[in-house]
């Protein structure tokens, strides 16, 4: 399963505990994720579900590149991250 | 008056402000660390704020204890865009993106509707909830309005909607001031709406279009409470008075050291009776020759006072944005804050002013509870 972690900065905001979830996608891994934990939807993607302009997504060390669709592929062992960017602030 | 609160929305957190042993003092702060662009104290008590986060997005919080606590409430949300629609800011042909940008504007729906609230948004969507913000609705009335694809960012990169003004007389008749994009009128709860009000001038367009009602930038639209025909507006390039409820506009052409500002509010027994704070113009904000100054008219805007009594009068570039001027309900005291974080405060009608405090960060929004 893939594993999905969240900065510790958004924990300050909503709970958000790391997760393990089956997934083909970004999109699908978030979504599994939303469902178990809805507040951070709102926080995470805009009102269009594209990632929010500051929040940076990096699956498997790599920046994600579908950033309105969250099409890019999640492998079993993959590791996604949610960061903040430093711009924005 | 023995229990005046102020809350006060900064660049960092938001901050409670009340009076002890005739002085005002910092009583509480909260959500630090947080931009809180607005503040909605509501007649249950609540406090209801607008955080923009710079990261995660707009949220909004409440707290039912004066501050001390808070829990996210519902926020706005702009309904999914449908692929074949073209969206477009009409100056730089972007699109126009449909996500809550600001929460502008945070307002109740009236006395006799006390459940109802307004929300006013960047990028120049309106929401509206009739159960004190347990949901949100879309104006899709407005938003769809043909006349909509003509607004342009005032500040900010997009349009948006910084006052809504419910009528005293009839909390059918909603009122908004969109930065640009002129004043409007809803006469049906939101329902139907129209671009209305001539006479403004906007000095930033080619002659022609000057007096276009919705290339106007209304920096901020108020209503006199007793006297709801008369309107006041500090627009982008001046003063506007209406005394016939913003169906014409007549502009105030000299009002002591400038009439560029952000901010107005009126008295809410007397038309006649409104303040304002002059910045140099719009691409010099601050004050003129570094003198802050509260600028007041009691003839409707025939004659201004200059207020100077406990205002810097040397090296002050305070600005104060559209919602940081706030006076209460009995039209005594007023209160302001300024982008370097100062506050001050009068209960003199701005004859005289204290200052509170210097060290808060910059403000966004002040209201008195």
């Amino acid at each position: 399963m893939a594993y999905l972690y969240f900065t510790p900065n958004l924990a300050r905001q909503v709970e958000c505990p790391p997760g393990e979830l089956e997934a083909g996608t970004v999109s699908e891994l978030l979504e599994r994720y939303f469902s178990q934990w809805p507040a951070v939807r709102g926080y995470v993607l805009d009102d269009q579900g594209a990632v929010r302009k500051h929040v940076k997504v990096v699956v498997d060390d790599n920046y994600l590149i579908d950033r309105d669709e969250l099409s890019d592929p999640v492998r079993p062992d993959s590791k996604v991250y949610v960061f903040q960017l430093l711009s924005g602030g | 008056m023995a229990d005046a609160r102020l809350v006060i929305g900064t660049r960092k957190g938001l901050f409670i402000v009340a009076r002890n042993n005739g002085d005002w003092i910092v009583e509480h702060a909260a959500l630090l660390g947080e931009p809180v662009t607005l503040v909605l104290p509501q007649s249950d008590g609540g406090l209801l704020v607008a955080v923009e986060h710079g990261h995660f997005g707009v949220k909004l919080k409440r707290s039912n204890d004066g501050g001390q606590t808070w829990e996210e409430r519902p926020t706005p949300k702009y309904p999914e865009k449908p692929d074949d629609v073209e969206d477009l800011d009409p100056v730089r042909h972007e699109p126009i993106p449909w996500d809550v940008k600001t929460v502008w504007a945070l307002e109740s729906g009236g006395p006799d509707n006390a459940d109802e609230l307004w929300c006013g948004t960047i990028p120049g969507g309106l929401f509206h909830s009739v159960d004190g913000g347990d949901s949100w609705s879309f104006v899709d009335s407005l938003w769809s309005h043909p006349d909509r694809k003509c607004w342009v960012g005032g500040g900010a990169d997009y349009p948006g909607i910084h006052s809504v003004v419910v009528d005293p007389r009839n909390s059918d008749v909603i009122r908004i001031g969109v930065s640009c994009g002129g004043v409007w009128i809803s006469e049906d709860r939101g329902a139907t709406w129209r671009c209305y009000g001539e006479g403004m001038r906007a000095a930033y367009m080619p002659p022609d279009q000057a007096y276009d009602m919705r290339t106007q930038d209304p920096h901020c639209l108020v209503q006199c409470r007793t006297s709801p025909e008369r309107l006041w507006v500090q627009h982008h390039n001046g003063i506007f008075r209406s005394d016939d409820c913003g169906l014409h506009w007549t502009e105030i052409e000299e009002a002591g050291p400038s009439t560029f500002g952000f901010g107005v509010v009126v008295d809410p027994s007397d038309p006649d009776t409104a303040w304002f704070i002059p910045a140099v113009r719009d691409d010099e904000r601050y004050p003129v020759d570094g003198k802050l100054v509260v600028t007041r008219t009691s003839d409707g805007g025939q004659s201004f006072e200059t207020l100077t009594k406990g205002l810097p009068q040397e090296h002050a570039y305070d600005l104060v944005f559209r919602h940081a001027l706030a006076i209460d309900e009995q039209g005594e005291t007023l209160a302001f804050g300024s982008s370097t974080g100062n506050l001050w405060i009068s209960d003199d009608r701005g004859d005289s002013w204290s200052h509170v405090s210097s060290s808060l960060p910059p403000i966004y929004c002040v209201r008195f509870v």
